[in-house]
């Protein structure tokens, strides 16, 4: 029976970079992940927006860390995982979406977030060809950026392989037992391992991993559609999140969209259903396209000739409140879940993977004890998360 | 400048067109009215349409059929395919150097709801598959939409100039492909069941039954009960070093540039792939007077039909059997090719390298089925039936015969009443898409007197025309009434028909009456482009190709009955005429390969093997060999191949090659995931319903 220090279940947003953090610290690490290869779940789904303009200290003091870390990788180790410190932007079209941005940026400048209002002409100098008419303004977080995932989650990938990282892949963990002097027996349906500490960083399958350990997380995956275009010069600088909610009886009801263009000059899109759709299903739908497009070249009218080359339906792995699920199980110390990643765990994943190492090895610091308590496993999930 | 176009084809009507005017980066060129830019360009001498993002390398066409998008170039600011796109007055077109800009559009684009259409049948593709069984369907009053992605029906049949094989109840032979092509067109424009969409391109069959079809640049989503899948086949692709530069392309790309637009792409062509599809687009471009260097295979033996090979080898195309390439060679586009010997498997054998000029190497190394609609429906939950190319890789006769049986099996699952469709025809289905047989020596017949047929058909294929024409009932098929070989046996009137009629001339008529010792022979001949008349010194050849010596033309003409294939006559001594099937055109000294050595500078240093983002072979072995990667997702997520515009078309048998190459286990291997779309769309046309 293989024994590993730590095993993590799951080779995605969360597992990897953990998996890298954990085996630099020379912890002996197993990942196990029912998929061919790393990120072949939601992480490949991700359109690879990283920002730290969130609205608590949880999701940006771990964005910060995973902004630092995905913006200095290639000078560190060379390649290239395409970061480019292009911004983020919510235009405001309505008094209303005005009013919540800029009270909530409040509150990201009290974080020291480098984020600004501007002016629909500054916005039109960033955006050349954006729709003006109802423009108000927008905010512009020009520290947050874009990587692509694919990249960044081969590159954490086979640095953690350097640090001593061991994978198996194609296996699928099927019980999970406490043994009595500590750890954990696990089986999988080729192979049956041991560890101390157990992390379940399975994404969409969090809530059955939690189940084998008897705790039931409150981690429902949901629906989202998301598209990539032909790559053209650059013509925009940042993610633009269009916060309007939409309805259109042609197609279907949705909350916001946003894209943004990639440092290969791909324009990477995505929209958020407005009704929930739950479920695993990943197969396209005939409705996003028409659905999205609309909205896109009428907010920028000079997407209309932008080619879409291909489409995607991946998940959120949603959580009541839309805050992770990070903590140690009260039941059983060695269990620790990394789950409901709410669609930013490839963001939100480098950040959390050191902190998750600290919480291992013992060494939390008090920033991190601030970090977990906005995703306490154990908090009162009846909140609403002001922004997202 | 000089005009790639063809003046004159002894099959295809060269038409007057009106002339326009249209700019390549900033120089005034003429093209004809409505033409393909790429055809408008070719015809201008231009094969090189810009050049890559990642690399720098050079980009021109490559499918010729809307798939990739290797022809993109910037027409009037905007990135087009250049073989989807017709040449407008005064357009200005530009190379695309590096990745292209995205166009200001004026004011704000029309935003409205896309159009819902049920159906009861969706036929995706109007080639020899669809139509048929289109037909079938109207025949049996079953409504349907036939889609097609171009604005002429037929398929691939539209670029088949040559004369069919199979039979002539089921699958017209005898007659050419683009005229069956027209036949069956004919019978489905004027239906009243069946809807055809031309110049409409199915992109999805999404999880919600719906399928996305753009119609002449207005996007639907159509609801049917059954779907059809009748998309044909793509071309397989080769690894080898310069396999990306312009001028390296497939046989349907070279078709459709020679026998649908009249162009000649090229002076100098060398054929990969001895195949029906090489043998024959060799063959097109000898009709097109176009030199074709030799024809390279890599088997020991050619797997197209003998016949067809023989019709190559006697025109005076070396064929190269054993021998595959080594490399295209030039720098921004092709200079010459190389080859060699290769051994039993397929390795190539040093010092066996020969390099021949050409500016064109066609790839024809087998098709395989466009079968991603086929999944998307069943993944959808929609009954599906698939035919032709899309079912089955074979003949266009078996295409068109599978076709009937798919239309009236979606009859029958439509209208309960309809009978049974006959075990016989399920049997035929097999016998049309039968491979050839082993090669048979044939005896010259005996007889020395009064006219007759002598039948140079060595190889059991499915073609039985010359039994059906045989005014005289004397021609018999020897076995299989479709699939067994012809024999002449009885009386012969000397009416030509089924010399006429023979797809793979392969029928000459010695008539002894007026000279026993010189009987005069008659042979098909069909490449007008290389013209002969009375009193020209010809060499004429057996069977084979091999040389008997050099006779006197009597005279050629082309009858009615012949239906464009010129009879030649030739006066021989009687030792000869009944061996003299053909005679040679194409000089030896062409084929002579080239003793300077290739310049170092034009030959590349690998093999590409995703051509849309121009990753090579060494970036996925080094991942394979030295990273242990056995999911091509990963190798996608690194290194992009499969992530292009074509959408893992051409790149997927390149990497299983590869994968196997590095002795990773079929079981271990991971194929990419597909996704929507098929093609790209502008984002503004799914924001566009074309209501106002």
């Amino acid at each position: 029976m293989k024994t590993a220090d730590v095993i993590i279940i799951g080779a995605g947003s969360v597992g990897v970079p953990a998996a890298m953090s954990l085996a630099k610290e020379k912890l002996d690490v197993l990942v196990i992940d029912s998929l061919p290869s790393p990120g072949q779940g939601q992480n490949k789904k991700a359109i690879g927006g990283i920002r730290a303009t969130h609205s608590d200290k949880g999701k940006i003091t771990t964005s910060l860390r995973s902004i630092e870390i995905f913006s200095t990788w290639k000078e560190i180790h060379g390649d290239d995982i395409g970061w480019i410190s292009n911004g983020y932007s919510f235009p405001a079209y309505t008094e209303q979406d005005e009013k919540k941005l800029k009270e909530l940026m409040v509150t990201q400048k009290s974080f020291n977030l480098n984020i600004e209002w501007l002016s629909p002409e500054e916005y039109q100098e960033l955006v050349p060809g954006i729709n003006m008419t109802g423009l108000r303004g927008s905010t512009y977080s020009p520290g947050d950026g874009s990587a692509s995932p694919l990249l960044a989650i081969n590159a954490f990938y086979f640095k953690s392989l350097s640090y001593g990282a061991q994978y198996r892949f194609n296996e699928k963990v099927t019980a999970i037992e406490p043994l009595k002097e500590g750890g954990f027996s696990i089986t999988t349906d080729r192979d049956i391992y041991s560890c101390g500490r157990l992390i379940n960083a399975a994404g969409n399958h969090a809530r059955e991993i939690g189940r084998m350990a008897g705790v039931d997380l409150p981690v429902t995956p949901d629906s989202h559609e998301g598209a990539v275009s032909e790559p053209v010069q650059r013509f925009f600088g940042p993610m633009i999140v269009d916060l309007r909610p939409a309805m259109d009886p042609a197609t279907e009801d949705s909350a916001n969209y946003y894209f943004y263009q990639n440092s290969e000059g791909h324009v990477i899109f995505c929209l958020t259903p407005r009704h929930l759709i739950v479920g695993t299903e990943s197969e396209s739908t005939s409705v996003f396209l028409p659905q999205v497009a609309k909205r896109m070249v009428s907010l920028f009218p000079k997407l209309a000739n932008l080619k879409v080359r291909r489409t995607w339906r991946g998940q959120y792995p949603m959580t009541p409140d839309g805050f992770p699920i990070v903590g140690i199980l009260k039941e059983n110390p060695g269990f620790i879940n990394a789950v409901g990643m709410c669609g930013q765990g490839y963001m939100l994943g480098p950040g959390l993977g050191e902190i998750l190492t600290r919480m291992v090895t013992g060494s939390l610091t008090s920033d991190d004890q601030d970090v977990l308590a906005h995703f306490d496993p154990y908090r009162d999930f009846s909140g609403v998360e002001q922004f997202k | 400048m000089r005009e790639n176009r063809i003046k004159t084809h002894p099959i295809l009507e060269v038409k007057e067109k009106e002339d326009v005017a249209f700019y390549w980066n900033s120089e005034k060129l003429s093209a004809k009215r409505d033409e393909m830019l790429s055809s408008a360009l070719f015809a201008n001498g231009i094969k090189t349409f810009g050049h890559h993002h990642k690399d720098g390398s050079a980009q021109g066409i490559f499918c010729a059929n809307g798939q990739c998008a290797k022809c993109t170039v910037i027409a009037n600011g905007v990135p087009v395919k250049a073989c989807m796109t017709a040449v407008r007055e005064n357009m200005f077109v530009e190379s695309v150097e590096g990745l292209p800009k995205l166009p200001d559009v004026e004011g704000n684009p029309e935003i409205s709801d896309i159009e819902h259409v049920s159906t009861d049948v969706l036929i995706i593709g109007g080639g020899p598959a669809g139509l048929s069984a289109a037909i079938q369907l109207e025949e049996n009053h079953v409504s349907g939409i036939l889609v097609d992605d171009k604005d002429r029906l037929g398929g691939k049949l539209v670029l088949q100039t040559h004369k069919f094989f199979g039979s002539v109840e089921d699958s017209y032979a005898g007659m050419r492909g683009m005229e069956i092509g027209e036949m069956l067109a004919r019978k489905i424009e004027s239906s009243s069941h069946i809807d055809v969409w031309r110049n409409s391109t199915a992109l999805y069959v999404f999880k919600d039954g719906k399928v996305g079809i753009l119609k002449d640049g207005i996007y639907k989503l159509v609801t049917p009960q059954i779907i059809l899948n009748a998309a044909g086949a793509r071309e397989k692709f080769l690894r080898f070093r310069g396999n990306s530069l312009p001028g390296v392309y497939g046989a349907g790309a070279f078709q459709t540039l020679v026998n649908r637009d009249l162009i000649k792409p090229t002076d100098n062509l060398f054929i990969i792939g001895g195949g029906n599809v090489g043998i024959i687009a060799g063959y097109h471009a000898m009709q097109a007077g176009i030199n074709v260097i030799g024809l390279a295979e890599a088997m020991p033996r050619c797997g197209g039909y003998k016949v067809h090979e023989d019709k190559l080898k006697r025109l005076g195309v070396p064929i190269y059997t054993s021998h595959s390439i080594v490399s295209a060679n030039g720098h921004d586009s092709v200079r010459s090719v190389t080859i060699a010997q290769v051994d039993e498997n397929f390795h190539i054998v040093e010092n066996t390298e020969k390099t021949f000029e050409c500016d064109t190497i066609l790839i024809a190394v087998g098709l395989e089925s466009v079968s991603e609609f086929t999944y998307e429906a069943e993944k959808a939950g929609i009954k599906v039936f698939a035919a032709g190319d899309a079912s089955e890789i074979a003949e266009a006769s078996s295409a068109m015969f599978n076709g009937k049986i798919a239309g009236l099996r979606i009859v029958k699952e439509l209208k309960q009443d309809t009978g049974e469709i006959p075990q016989s025809w399920y049997e035929k289905a097999e016998i049309l898409k039968s491979h050839p047989g082993e090669v048979q020596e044939i005896a010259i017949p005996s007889r020395e007197e009064g006219i007759f047929p002598v039948i140079h058909c060595k190889q059991e294929i499915p073609c039985n025309p010359c039994s059906t024409v045989c005014s005289e009932g004397s021609i018999f098929m020897q076995g299989d009434p479709i699939k067994g070989r012809p024999v002449f046996d009885g009386e012969c009137q000397g009416c030509m028909k089924c010399l006429a009629i023979c797809p793979g001339l392969a029928i000459t008529m010695v008539d002894y009456r007026r000279d026993k010792a010189f009987p005069t022979v008659f042979l098909p001949y069909e490449i007008g482009n290389f013209p002969v008349k009375k009193g020209d010194m010809v060499d004429v050849s057996d069977v084979d190709g091999n040389i008997l010596g050099e006779y006197e033309v009597l005279g050629a003409k082309a009858t009615k009955e012949s239906n464009l294939t010129e009879i030649v006559r030739i006066k021989a001594p009687a030792a000869i005429a009944k061996k003299i099937v053909a005679f040679t055109i194409q000089k030896k000294e062409v084929s002579d390969p080239v003793t300077t050595k290739v310049p170092y500078d034009q030959i590349h240093d690998d093999e590409i093997v995703c051509l849309c983002e121009m990753v090579t072979a060494g970036e996925i072995r080094d991942l394979v060999r030295k990273r242990g990667v056995t999911d091509m997702n990963q190798i996608k997520a690194i290194t992009r191949a499969g992530m292009g515009p074509c959408g893992y078309k051409t790149c997927e048998n390149l990497m299983k090659q590869i994968f196997r190459a590095e002795k990773v286990a079929l079981g271990d291997m991971v194929l990419n995931t597909r996704r929507p779309l098929f093609v790209e769309v502008p984002l503004g046309k799914f924001a566009n319903g074309g209501k106002k």
